[in-house]
């Protein structure tokens, strides 16, 4: 530790601690424009400046200075640090004035009014009026894509964005050019950015230049109410805002969480707002002759009543969706249990994932911030990049430091950091357990729902198993076998045992024709029911299910009611609710005890308060918020299927980042997007 | 006045051979190899006991900052970077090194690595010294074909020396700009510390020398510290190259011994100030970035660092740029503002800002469209840039303004009522950079 004395109080800081952030340890606020804790240091916008008595007789930028680099007094006293010396107020202002001379004032019309780092620092740091005189610098806009409007009058050049895109997101789409005051941010050629982390970029601009474009001119910040939420676009969990402005979310931004997401979100995660609100499912629907028609809820009701009744347990089936809260899961299996019902299944892509081997056959052990630990990984069947760009973000990170060989086993993507390629497929993963090339301390096994989600999905598992224990993954205190899910619910549903019981069917051959009767579906909208059975379908968007469903039962998606959501690594979430369903949409867990009534197996609950109760009771972990339930386990279970492969190559299960689920699909803004992607990635293949 | 036999830049006008052969009969690389012999504490002590000072303009002693460089360790090769990257409005000396006398630089940076056990030396040139670098990457040619430089050179010393062309960034100059753009980056100055000498090129110890304190290093090698050190007045010794340009008779490169009085080295050498000494208004005494010394004020002073700096100025590089009294001083300064405002690489926000403001500001005063208020903010501006950026190009925008400032007041003010007097629409001609 060192010692160093900051406005006269005196603090202990670790040596690499930088000044600035010593300054803030001792109660000290240092404004600062280009410095942020999760990019590297710059140090140009100079705001951060402070005076450093015995060192040169000029400020020095505190964000850039390391406490072991101050000499301390000639008597050994600890160094002594300015921040509110006539000195450093000068320089901050004559920084603030400089920022300010071509800056555009815009304030009452620009988005970041409200929530403007210049605006604040301004008003804390700056002088009351400009001295001058020439005309201001006027920067033509850029396009960089669908969802950063730019206003590069206002761009203050703290380069936050270029380092975010060159060390976060790992595309490097922007950059600088020109020079001096004729410097100018923007996309080569300006071509659209090419990250799903480009949303970020706006909420790093201190200044309104760079901005989320669905969003413009629709809300000021002050008008919105926030709600705390967790993402469900992927299976990360990230930890989310929800702005609302009545009963309408206006956007979305990620909140910190050091565990999870740091505090980048995906483009998905950011810029679904827009699907929240069109394709909704707003009443109950009844199929009559072939075509939907507006239903009462009592209607609707009665007809499944109707054929739930003329069926016998055995043609009764469920499949629950990606989006599903763990409370909907519950209330639904509890209701086909009363049913008697065996054929359930929360895996409509077919994994063949089974908590029947362990809960930590199913999570991603060494959790997201243990990427960070980690010493090698190998990717089996994964594009993390598009399945959870935000944890990909993390991978990038940990391979920045060095120090991190990362091999891949399955397509060959662009994941923003080098790659070793073994193979395509099963037989590579195969002969991985028995070329031990080196041991490592910590090697990681990412398995992705490519490997998992195929007929042979039990065999590589149990082969992904057997190549994570050879190397030594799987011992005490590390456990480096990682499963890698897409959707937000799997973990929940898995951790619930919706899997088929005995002798039930799983979701494919549900899905099948002549096996069911009728099939309850859980906005389950990735699956192909084949014409057969009697379908139920309880969603939010009017997508793939509600096309193929004999009954619509309208539910709420994620910001519209307060459920639990159980991430890739098992960290159970909160999502609570932001907003409410429309019309006469409902809770998911609130429709399903209301029909429960109807066929006669009443749930035992009448509250989500108790539903929770009893979901904690069946399953305790559920009631650990925010924390990961430790799963012991022995990989033994899962080596034992280890077998027979077909010679299939590994294929990602997500083919468009931007149109994974129905919320996604109802989003004109990820059409936009998907499309650009797809001509992006047309373009680069010619 | 320096004697012929104490000069070190034989060649300097171009008129002897360049090549290797007119080098070696000059007494370059002469018995190199019992230099190096002597090790390199030897070689460092003598710098040091020299007392040579950066000729780049910083000033820095040369032979502590070659002391400053960590023993070698295979995993971080030390570097040598020569600062070839001459851009200083007014300095014209490393090109005539390069050009008419490359084999002392060649031979400097043999000496150098040497000292500071590094095997490998970039040159960074200028990007418009086509020339300079032709003749220099034929000299280097040269002296690998004679194996004096190489893997297997005949010294023992493995050494690799290479020629980088710049893409003519004026703040490329700046040592550790000119590292990045080395790397293939931005040419953009980067946060020290950490300073080169520890995290130089690729992350490696560096040190980054000015063309000429490092071809004047065999020589002083040769003829001892002590007998360098014996030129000029204490703490400024040795000789130096002085590039004299502006209103004298004869402009011109001429080597001479430090702490030189200004009219001595005015009237030896270029001939005395147009229309005689009487007529002299100012000297920027060593390139455009320090401030400008009034005619009073120069005329009997030692051309060297403390002294300058005592007189607020610097020697710089010392380019010094004679204005006779049909100077139209504020126009000029407010072209040395427009110089800076066009290689300010926009990285940090006072130079970015504040050079445009600057010359903006210079440049209506030079017609006179402006208020006697003005110039205490423009001050002001100043010393708002001044100390607050990452590198030294903020202060050397900074320092042009004070001077004119300092001095010549008297002569804004009176334009400003000039053109109180005769309000007109029009910019002056001869305004066109103004217009831009």
């Amino acid at each position: 530790m060192s010692r160093l004395i900051v406005d006269g109080v005196e603090v202990d800081v670790p040596p690499e601690y930088t000044l600035l952030q010593a300054c803030e340890q001792a109660g000290a606020e240092i404004p600062r424009f280009c410095f942020h804790e999760r990019l590297s240091i710059a140090g140009n916008c100079r705001m951060c400046l402070v005076e450093v008595k015995g060192g040169p007789p000029k400020p020095s930028a505190s964000c850039a200075v390391a406490v072991r680099d101050l000499r301390p007094g000639p008597n050994g006293e600890p160094p002594v640090v300015l921040t509110k010396s006539p000195m450093v107020k000068k320089a901050r202002e004559g920084v603030m004035e400089f920022l300010l001379i071509n800056h555009p004032l815009d304030c009452p019309i620009c988005d970041q009014g409200g929530e403007c780092d210049l605006q604040d620092q301004a008003i804390a740091f700056g002088f009351d009026s400009s001295r001058y005189g020439e005309n201001k610098r006027a920067v033509e806009d850029k396009y960089i894509g669908p969802l950063v409007r730019t206003s590069m009058n206002r761009c203050i050049h703290c380069t936050r964005c270029v380092r975010f895109t060159a060390e976060v997101a790992g595309t490097g789409d922007l950059g600088a050019i020109g020079r001096g005051e004729d410097m100018e941010i923007t996309t080569y050629l300006e071509t659209a950015m090419s990250s799903e982390l480009q949303g970020n970029v706006a909420d790093l601009c201190p200044v309104g230049a760079l901005l989320p474009k669905p969003y413009s001119f629709k809300a000021r910040p002050w008008e919105l109410v926030k709600t705390e939420s967790i993402d469900v676009m992927d299976a990360l969990g990230s930890s989310i805002r929800i702005d609302t402005r009545g009963r309408e979310v206006m956007r979305i931004l990620p909140r910190p969480n050091e565990s999870v997401n740091e505090e980048w979100i995906s483009d998905k995660a950011r810029q679904i707002v827009d699907g929240l609100k069109t394709r909704r499912l707003d009443r109950p629907y009844l199929r009559e002759n072939g075509r939907l028609r507006p239903a009462s809820w009592a209607e609707a009701f009665a007809a499944i009543a109707a054929k739930v009744k003329a069926a016998p347990p055995a043609r009764i089936g469920a499949i629950a969706g990606d989006l599903c809260a763990v409370e909907d899961m519950f209330a639904l299996k509890s209701l086909l249990e009363k049913l008697g019902v065996k054929s359930l299944d929360c895996r409509q892509d077919g994994a063949k994932l089974d908590p029947k081997f362990g809960r930590a056959s199913y999570l991603f052990n060494p959790g997201v911030a243990g990427i960070e630990e980690a010493d090698s990984l190998v990717i089996i069947g994964s594009n993390p990049r598009r399945e959870a760009p935000v944890l990909n973000a993390r991978i990038r990170k940990r391979w920045l430091r060095g120090g991190f060989r990362v091999s891949v086993i399955g397509e060959k993507a662009d994941l923003t950091y080098d790659y070793n390629y073994l193979g395509a497929g099963p037989e590579t993963l195969a002969s991985l357990s028995e070329n031990l090339s080196e041991k490592l301390e910590k090697p990681l096994f990412l398995i992705g729902q490519g490997a998992v989600a195929r007929d042979d999905g039990l065999a590589i598992l149990g082969l992904g198993a057997k190549a994570a224990v050879a190397h030594g993954a799987i011992k005490p205190g590390w456990n480096g076998f990682a499963v890698l899910h897409t959707a937000a619910a799997r973990v929940g549903g898995l951790d619930l045992g919706f899997v088929p019981r005995d002798g039930g069917l799983d979701a494919f051959t549900m899905a099948k024709a002549a096996t069911l009767d009728v099939l309850f579906n859980l906005g389950a909208d990735e699956i192909v029911v084949e014409p057969g059975p009697f379908v139920i379908y309880q969603g939010a968007h009017g997508d793939r299910g509600a096309a193929r469903a004999d009954v619509i039962l309208p539910g709420a998606t994620y910001t519209e009611k307060s459920g639990l959501y159980v991430n890739t690594e098992g960290r159970v979430q909160l999502a609570d609710r932001a907003n409410f369903p429309p019309g006469d949409a409902r809770e998911d867990w609130a429709i399903l005890r209301a029909l429960s009534d109807v066929l006669g197996q009443r749930l035992p609950f009448d509250s989500l308060k108790g539903l929770r109760a009893r979901l904690y009771e069946a399953h305790p972990h559920f009631a650990k918020l925010d924390r990961i339930s430790p799963a012991l386990w022995s990989p033994d279970a899962l080596v034992a299927n280890a077998g027979k492969t077909s010679g299939a190559p590994f294929a990602t299960p997500i083919a468009d980042f931007y149109q994974t689920n129905s919320i996604a699909r109802a989003s004109a803004v990820m059409a936009e997007c998907s499309a650009l992607a797809l001509d992006l990635a047309r373009q680069a293949a010619e | 006045m320096l004697e012929d036999k104490d000069r070190i830049f034989t060649n300097l006008y171009g008129f002897g051979d360049w090549g290797l052969k007119g080098a070696l009969a000059r007494g370059a690389w002469d018995n190199t190899k019992k230099l190096i012999d002597k090790g390199k504490d030897w070689i460092i002590g003598e710098m040091k006991a020299s007392g040579l000072r950066g000729r780049g303009g910083a000033g820095f002693p040369t032979g502590l900052k070659w002391s400053f460089m960590p023993k070698a360790d295979p995993a971080r090769p030390s570097y040598l970077v020569v600062n070839a990257d001459e851009s200083e409005p007014g300095t014209c000396k490393d090109r005539e090194i390069m050009r008419n006398d490359p084999h002392l630089l060649i031979e400097g940076c043999f000496v150098a690595c040497f000292a500071m056990e590094a095997h490998a030396c970039y040159i960074y040139i200028r990007g418009e010294y086509i020339l300079e670098r032709e003749r220099l990457e034929a000299a280097i040619a040269q002296a690998y074909e004679a194996k004096l430089v190489g893997k297997n050179n005949i010294h023992g010393w493995p050494f690799d020396i290479y020629v980088h062309h710049g893409a003519g960034a004026y703040i490329c100059g700046e040592e550790t700009a000119l590292l990045e753009s080395l790397e293939g980056k931005k040419g953009m100055p980067r946060l020290k510390p950490p300073f080169p000498a520890n995290m130089g090129l690729y992350g490696c110890p560096t040190t980054v020398n000015n063309v000429e304190s490092i071809a004047v290093a065999p020589t002083i090698l040769r003829r001892g510290g002590a007998w360098f050190a014996g030129f000029g007045a204490k703490n400024n010794s040795g000789t130096k190259l002085f590039c004299i340009s502006g209103h004298v008779n004869k402009p011109c490169n001429v080597e001479e011994a430090m702490s030189i009085p200004f009219r001595e080295l005015i009237d030896k050498h270029c001939g005395g100030v147009r229309g005689g000494s009487d007529n002299l208004l100012a000297v920027i005494p060593g390139g455009s970035s320090v401030p400008l010394v009034p005619a009073h004020e120069i005329i009997d002073a030692a051309m060297d660092f403390d002294t300058l700096r005592d007189l607020k100025s610097g020697l710089g590089t010392a380019a010094v740029i004679v204005m006779d009294k049909s100077t139209d001083i504020v126009r000029a300064i407010a072209r040395l503002s427009y110089f800076y405002k066009h290689e300010s690489c926009g990285q940090c926000t006072p130079c970015r800002e504040g050079t445009g403001w600057l010359w903006r500001v210079v440049s209506r005063m030079a017609e006179g469209r402006a208020h006697k208020r003005e110039i205490d903010i423009l001050l002001e501006v100043t010393t708002q840039i001044e100390g607050h950026t990452i590198c030294a190009l903020g202060d050397a925008a900074a320092w042009p303004v004070q001077g004119l400032i300092r001095h010549f007041r008297h002569e804004i003010e009176r334009r400003i009522d000039q053109y109180a007097a005769n309000p007109h629409p029009e910019p002056l001609k001869g305004f066109e950079v103004a217009a831009e």
